[in-house]
């Protein structure tokens, strides 16, 4: 199998802070791989430069290919690469259904698609796929809900049924299980399982929570101050001298 | 049906058959009583409230769908307005070529503005509507190139010796009015029965026809991915485009469309009256439309149509009672209380409308976010929901 | 094109540019401070206005006596008014006052300004910071309808002369003093003092928040509303104050313009719409932005009301301001002096 993603010498300052230091990566093809590290290595920051949210100083991030800095996130998007947030970021007004809609139209239309004259509800097709993924995710009976009122748990599964919908190539989550509760977390991750499995996607994950990681990851990165220091299957990561130093030294 | 859902449907049929009844439904006082000065079924105001409709429904479409707050559509329902009365003068007297190339015009209009002001997005896009309908205000009264077009502040209207290029030509007699096919717009049907008279004019169901379907395109606007990605617009910009989307364009269709609409309307003002004046382009114009969407209630499909007719009825009602008429309707009160009475009201009526209004629509926006048809309808579902619990 | 004709043009800007950086000031800090949008500013401008209208009508309430020793046309005797203050101090000084009333309204419209900033914000805009900046437009908008439609209730729809006092009236000739012929370049006493009196706020503004630890805090606030709160210091009091304070900005300049423009009920809408251009033309939440952007764009306005321009592009003073704002916006969206990001969304 090739490299879906390689990241190589990235590097991004924000003022006086070297947030990236010469990241290099490379993502398997139909892989979950996850990223770890202290709070402020900058996992998030990483994240955000393969979407388009932040320009790097330097580097290249190449996906099949395609160099994905330098292009707008709906570009990078259309891709295949589609990104689940940390923190919900839905469209509160919308019911459920419309959120899932709304990228399954993207996925299928594009960046714009005037189609103004056909009627919603003869999109069965869109309908049925987003119908489809909320099935999968456990949020079927939540159809019609208005988004905003959702618990927070809800909200976190709808976001990642807004990725799943796309039917991405590559699968960005940033932590996917975060203020879930065990039951939920379990749940999510059968989801994803399942989901990397049937459909062959590739995932980067980024995790705090290490029962998360080592069940789902294949390969796991440890980004520290800014750099990754270890890059290695999961079974090598636990006893690894170097990463219990980065979260030692992180947790001060 | 006509790829409207039942509800949808429904509800627009209910909207057809009040345009239709409205001549009959506004005129609910005999002639004779002290009251029928405040009908409102003459054709004037009729007309108004449906091309104020569609001029609301348009600015809807943008501001309600999209929440892209514009401050500056009276320039399109100006750009119209000129148009169209060219076109009368031009072309032919008949309306048709006038309010179709009123569109047009409003929608190139829009076209360039909303590309330059959709750059920005929050307060910088209200200001720069508000910014650049103010330049067509000031170039249409007053800039030399373009008063040629506008008539600058005297106006544009129509005249005798126009070329009229696909009429036949006639330099003698009255000038003629706005028709279709031979039918005059200001041609009338009077019907009295007993005590009431009932005017149904040509012009009116013209601009009702005209209606009916603008509210049909917005509804059809509305239900469709199309419209669900303004929705989306509105409610979260920045993760549309980590969707896959670019709402640029999405946004720009809004306004150009909306533009339309205000094009129509103001192309619709010149077809029932052949003149234009620079007025119509001034921003307190555009603050009115604001104000009707409003008052309907924003977002909601018929809440804009709602809002146009409330506030053009209103404003002529209110501004014909004046104080002697308010004496007349507390005299039954003791002279001092009737006094008192008539204190408190009359700066809010006649030439007060305007503080009523802008003390309706502070109301509205502090207390009822939804206007009266979003009010209307948690009113509804609330009783609803309690006769349901009851069951 | 002569140089006494450049620099008229620059002296005519800066008395409509004076009006329009106070406006922009006292709209700019609203932003600032209590990120709002206030459509109702330009209301207080109006307001302050004709608190100068008020105080001259108050100053002039007579007496009315009659003379037996005079008759009128009727045969009549002749009524004669006079104003309360000639009886209390004495025609003199009682004809200076309300000759005066102008500048004597400035001690009127301030505590009167500060009460309606105040009871502005707390009565209305503070159950605005957390709605959408559509709703706080849509919501000052209509208060400044009601402002408008009230003011025209009480003293009608005309515009109303409150001149200035006598001694400032007619023109300083200043050609004389750089060497050219007397009457070249006459510029009105009034506008110096609204000029000067434009300055000295402005200073005044800008020192209480320099110098001040109030002012450290509002501006911190304006910094990072947040944190400041976090550190316990009772934020919202001081931003009423300063709502008050932008109120009575807004307010001062009314009442000063009014000799130079006689005041209608109209007044506030047509400048609110032009000091938000300078707003954020100066950029949105700097101060010196507002203050630069009000003066070009003042000046701005005056040079393309010269003759020779107005010949060559009729009208286009009219709208100089608008096309210059939207060039400036789109070349820069941040304004002149503005911080990125703000407002945006």
């Amino acid at each position: 199998m090739g490299s879906a993603l390689e990241v190589r010498g990235v590097n991004k300052r924000f003022g006086g802070l070297q947030a990236l230091n010469d990241v290099n990566l490379t993502v398997e093809e139909g892989r979950i791989h996850a990223i770890i590290g202290p709070n402020g290595a900058g996992k998030s920051t990483l994240l955000n430069c393969f979407v388009g949210r932040l320009k790097p100083d330097s580097g290249t991030v190449m996906f099949h290919g395609q160099n994905l800095l330098g292009i707008l996130p709906y570009q990078v998007n259309q891709v295949g690469v589609s990104r689940v947030f940390q923190t919900p970021e839905i469209f509160a007004d919308l019911t459920v259904l419309e959120n899932v809609m709304i990228p399954a139209l993207a996925h299928r239309d594009g960046i714009f698609e005037m189609n103004a004259m056909k009627p919603l509800l003869k999109e069965t097709d869109i309908r049925k796929k987003a119908v489809d993924v909320l099935e999968d995710i456990g949020l079927h009976d939540k159809l019609d809900m208005t988004a905003s009122s959702m618990s927070r748990g809800d909200k976190r599964r709808l976001e990642m049924a807004m990725g799943l919908v796309q039917e991405p190539k590559l699968l960005l989550l940033d932590e996917p299980t975060a203020g879930m509760s065990r039951a939920d977390t379990n749940n999510t991750i059968e989801v994803l399982k399942h989901i990397s499995k049937s459909r062959a996607i590739t995932m980067i994950i980024i995790e705090h929570d290490m029962h998360v990681v080592f069940t789902l990851a294949d390969r796991i990165s440890v980004l520290a101050q800014g750099t990754v220091i270890v890059e290695d299957q999961p079974e090598n990561i636990k006893g690894n001298k170097k990463v219990q130093e980065a979260y030692l030294g992180g947790a001060h | 049906m006509f790829g409207l859902s039942r509800g949808d449907l429904l509800l627009w049929l209910f909207v057809l058959l009040l345009v239709l009844a409205a001549p009959i439904l506004l005129n609910p006082f005999p002639e004779s009583s002290a009251l029928a000065q405040f009908n409102g079924g003459y054709p004037d105001l009729m007309q108004r409230f449906l091309i104020f409709g569609i001029f609301a429904i348009g600015f809807n479409i943008l501001f309600g769908l999209t929440g892209y707050l514009s401050f500056g559509h009276a320039a399109f329902l100006g750009a119209g307005s000129y148009a169209a009365v060219w076109m009368l003068k031009l072309l032919t007297i008949n309306v048709i070529p006038a309010i179709i190339v009123s569109t047009l015009v409003a929608g190139i209009l829009s076209l360039i503005i909303g590309y330059i002001s959709l750059r920005r997005s929050g307060i910088y896009f209200s200001i720069l509507t508000l910014a650049f309908a103010q330049m067509s205000f000031a170039a249409a009264a007053s800039v030399g190139f373009v008063t040629q077009f506008t008539g600058g502040e005297t106006g544009l209207q129509t005249a005798l010796n126009d070329p009229r290029i696909l009429d036949t030509a006639s330099t003698t007699g009255n000038i003629p009015a706005p028709s279709l096919f031979g039918l005059e717009m200001r041609d009338s049907f009077q019907w009295s029965v007993g005590d009431w008279l009932w005017t149904f004019n040509a012009g009116y169901y013209v601009c009702g026809f005209v209606m009916m379907v603008a509210f049909y395109i917005a509804i059809r606007i509305t239900r469709s991915p199309f419209g669900m990605m303004l929705k989306a617009v509105k409610s979260n910009n920045e993760r549309l485009s980590y969707t896959g989307i670019n709402p640029k364009p999405y946004t720009l269709a809004a306004f150009v469309i909306s533009g339309m609409y205000a094009g129509l309307a103001g192309g619709l003002m010149v077809a029932m009256d052949p003149l234009a004046g620079v007025e119509r382009m001034q921003w307190t114009a555009s603050g009115e439309v604001v104000l009707m969407t409003i008052l309907g209630g924003v977002g909601t499909l018929i809440g804009p149509i709602f809002g146009a007719g409330l506030i053009k009825y209103f404003e002529n009602i209110f501004s014909k009672i004046n104080e002697s008429l308010l004496h007349q309707w507390f005299a039954f009160l003791p002279d001092g209380v009737e006094d008192f009475f008539v204190a408190v009201i009359y700066p809010f009526v006649g030439k007060g409308w305007h503080l009523t209004l802008g003390l309706s629509f502070m109301l509205v926006v502090i207390f009822l976010p939804g206007g009266m048809v979003g009010g209307l309808t948690s009113l509804y579902r609330r009783i609803f929901k309690k006769s349901k619990q009851a069951n | 094109m002569e140089l006494s004709a450049l620099l008229l043009q620059v002296l005519n800007g800066l008395d409509k540019g004076s009006a329009y950086a106070l406006i922009a000031l006292g709209l700019t800090l609203i932003f600032g401070t209590l990120g709002v949008v206030n459509f109702a500013h330009g209301a207080l401008f109006m307001i302050g206005a004709f608190c100068s209208v008020t105080l001259q009508r108050l100053l002039s309430t007579s007496v009315i006596t009659l003379d037996e020793t005079k008759l009128d046309f009727l045969g009549n005797p002749a009524k004669i008014s006079t104003p309360y203050v000639n009886t209390w101090f004495g025609p003199d000084i009682g004809n200076a006052i309300i000759d005066w009333s102008v500048p004597l309204a400035i001690l009127f419209a301030i505590p009167i300004m500060l009460l309606i900033g105040f009871v502005m914000e707390r009565g209305l805009i503070k159950h605005f910071y957390k709605r959408p900046h559509a709703d706080q437009i849509l919501v000052t908008f209509g208060l400044a309808i009601v402002l408008q439609e009230a003011v025209k209730y009480f003293f009608g729809a005309n515009q109303i002369p409150a001149p200035a006092p006598d001694m400032f009236v007619g023109s300083f000739d200043f050609g004389v003093y750089i060497g050219m012929n007397p009457g070249k370049l006459m510029y009105p006493y009034w506008r110096i003092v609204y000029f000067l009196f434009a300055l000295v706020i402005i200073l005044a503004v800008f020192s209480f928040l320099q110098f001040t630890t109030f002012g450290m805090v509002v501006r911190a606030g304006m910094a990072d509303r947040e944190t400041v709160g976090l550190l316990g210091i009772n934020i919202d009091k001081r931003f009423t104050i300063m709502f008050g304070i932008a109120a009575a900005v807004a307010g001062l300049a009314g009442v000063m313009y009014t000799p130079i423009n006689p005041p209608s009920y109209t007044m506030g809408m047509d400048f609110l719409v032009i000091s938000f251009v300078v707003v954020v033309v100066g950029g949105m939440g700097s101060l010196p932005g507002a203050v630069l952007a009000g003066f070009l764009l003042g000046i701005l306005e005056s040079f393309a009301s010269i003759r020779q321009v107005i010949d060559v592009l009729p009208g286009i003073n009219n709208l100089v301001i608008y096309l210059a704002a939207i060039m400036i916006l789109l070349a820069r969206p941040r304004g002149l002096l503005g911080r990125k990001g703000v407002m945006e969304n």
